[in-house]
């Protein structure tokens, strides 16, 4: 992971975007973040995953990873190293599973402003969303206190390593 | 303060606390599950928070499956089977080999998931076993790796959407029409963040393998869990399936002054049957708007309606005949028990002397890596529950989706066709009512 507050290049998606699109189901043979990154998108926007670059982010409408729960799709995108997903809303597997991995994931109503190409950045304590193409910052709404709890131990992995050890 | 619904009755019992929608609960799960596409990663994580030591918090409630890849259609996809097996022989988790069947039938056949019971599972299906009363929904590999360890998981309580259907459902009209109906009318989101809970009459007369289907789907509006209030019917059903006795307990059943997001009301006697155009299952209209499709593949089977019951209702339609010239048909068993069930019923001979292809049970061209995936401009009817670009094989390949009637009219002619032109039966839980399992 880079650092969100520096800008990078927008990919923008629709709506509906299912986790089926994102990494296709004949790649999760493998667990490895970079060899599924190798293939994001791949179906979809064929020219993805070879043309993102670490730091850039990816942008969807409503319902960004709907479909199956495969933790492949946010992990995917963690290994081509893209710094965070902004959407409309996102479906709820997919939300829980990008949180438990760290992956930055931002619900912005404004989403639908960003243009394929846009550079943007992620104010990740002021939760806003700047848009440096256009000069224009949008508001995302703040992670519910559990989950932002969640976050703040550094992810549901070590706050279950603290709540075996008897730390929690 | 309003009472309670089903959902909130599950989650304040199993947190111990006084859970509300809205609120952010721990709570203990009973059965845990992933397969060969979802385990690896899980076994990591599990690995990596156990620091490898384990060991696993409920052994016996942790079940793995081979039922993605199977058999193997690959190197890697063989590798991965191995590593479920070598895990589950370490760990001394309940393993299923290949050829057991798709996930949520062997454990729905086992009596992994009963009443009461909250069943995660590293598949968004997980929401079928609402069916037989137990709070079911998936999860991603980080959540189930670590619920392994610690049998506990967080969960935000959900609001409910209620769907009632009160009456008899007409000839022709089964609980998949009804809920790509129900996907339709609220949208592929329609649920997101909610429990999908069902009732009326019409559903409670339902015998369990249809209610299944209604909760398999809960999860393609988004839904977190698809219920069933339980009653005496899934009791036989469990029972007759396992031999064993089994009990609802007291406290699940939703109170009277219990508050719904929204109830959808409908009379069964007005309902056609649906067809889901591609390439989403929103996209769902009365079997009329598409007749005359032409369809190249027919799919019978999956989580959805892969069931000795659904393979029935299509073998009845085809017997004596062959399908029509140009169409393929791939019927692939939800579990061995089904296989075993159409072996002995003779419906086998049905297909293959009708000319389908009958595969070993497991997921199949559902998950789009093999069994008859499509190629560029194929046009399938399924009884699958997806129909995404791409989902089946080619990206320029289409999926529709019905019930399994509709998919056996359909193949006496090549084209989608009105499953009320043909003579249908309704079948009662083959289990309850004497088919061996």
């Amino acid at each position: 992971m880079n650092d969100p507050a520096q800008p990078g290049t927008a990919w923008v998606f629709g709506d509906d975007i299912d986790t089926d699109q994102i990494i296709p189901s004949r790649f999760l043979v493998s667990s490895d973040p970079a060899e599924l990154g190798e293939h994001a998108f791949n179906d979809l926007r064929p020219e993805f995953p070879s043309g993102v670059e670490d730091g850039d982010f990816v942008v969807g409408g409503h319902n960004f990873g709907s479909g199956s729960s495969r933790e492949h799709a946010p992990l995917s995108l963690v290994g081509t190293g893209v710094d965070g997903v902004v959407a409309q809303s996102f479906a709820r597997i997919f939300f829980r599973n990008a949180i438990n991995l760290g992956l930055p994931v931002l619900i912005c109503p404004e989403a639908g402003q960003i243009a394929d190409g846009d550079e943007i950045s992620l104010d990740l304590d002021a939760g806003t969303v700047i848009n440096h193409s256009i000069n224009e910052s949008y508001d995302a709404e703040s992670l519910p206190e559990f989950l932002q709890t969640l976050v703040d131990e550094g992810g549901l992995k070590s706050y279950t390593k603290r709540k075996i050890s008897g730390e929690l | 303060m309003t009472g309670k619904t089903l959902s909130e009755k599950f989650l304040s019992e199993k947190s111990g606390t006084d859970a509300q929608a809205g609120e952010y609960v721990e709570a203990e799960v009973d059965t845990m599950l992933t397969h060969d596409v979802t385990g690896p990663l899980t076994f990591d994580v599990f690995e990596d928070v156990t620091a490898g030591d384990g060991p696993l918090a409920k052994p016996d409630r942790t079940v793995i499956t081979i039922d993605h890849h199977a058999p193997a259609d690959g190197v890697k996809a063989a590798n991965n089977h191995n590593h479920v097996r070598e895990f589950a022989d370490e760990y001394g988790a309940v393993q299923y080999e290949v050829g057991d069947g798709i996930c949520h039938q062997v454990l729905l056949e086992d009596g992994f998931a009963a009443p009461g019971d909250l069943v995660i599972g590293a598949d968004s299906h997980s929401t079928t076993f609402g069916g037989v009363g137990a709070f079911g929904t998936g999860v991603g590999s980080t959540d189930l790796g670590t619920a392994f360890a610690t049998s506990e998981l967080w969960f935000r309580v959900p609001e409910t959407l209620r769907f009632e259907v009160h009456g008899e459902l007409p000839d022709g009209v089964y609980s998949k029409d009804l809920i790509l109906k129900f996907i339709g009318d609220v949208g592929f989101d329609g649920c997101t963040y909610m429990t999908a809970e069902y009732g009326g009459s019409a559903i409670e007369s339902m015998p369990v393998h249809e209610r299944v289907v209604l909760s398999n789907m809960a999860i393609e509006m988004g839904g977190k869990a698809g219920l069933v209030e339980p009653d005496e019917r899934v009791l036989e059903f469990l029972e007759a399936q396992t031999g064993k006795a089994y009990t609802i307990p007291d406290w699940l059943e939703a109170d009277d002054d219990a508050e719904y997001a929204d109830v959808h009301t409908y009379r069964a006697e007005e309902l056609e049957p649906q067809v889901s155009k591609p390439s989403n299952p929103e996209n769902a209209v009365p079997v009329s708007e598409v007749v005359g499709t032409d369809i190249d593949q027919l799919f019978v089977g999956t989580c959805t309606n892969g069931r000795y019951e659904d393979i029935r209702i299509v073998a009845d339609i085809i017997e004596g005949e062959e399908l029509a010239p140009g169409v393929r048909m791939v019927v692939v068993p939800a579990s061995r028990t089904v296989y075993k069930q159409m072996l002995e019923t003779g419906i086998m001979d049905t297909f293959v002397d009708a000319g389908a292809i009958v595969q070993s049970a497991g997921c199949g061209p559902c998950f789009g890596t093999h069994q008859g995936v499509l190629g560029d401009g194929d046009v399938s009817l399924a009884t699958a529950n997806r129909n995404f670009p791409g989902r089946e094989g080619s990206m320029d390949s289409s999926v529709y989706l019905s019930s399994p009637a509709t998919v056996g009219a359909s193949a006496l002619y090549g084209e989608i066709t009105d499953p009320r032109t043909v003579e249908l039966e309704r079948y009662g839980d083959a289990v309850v009512e004497g088919v061996s399992s």
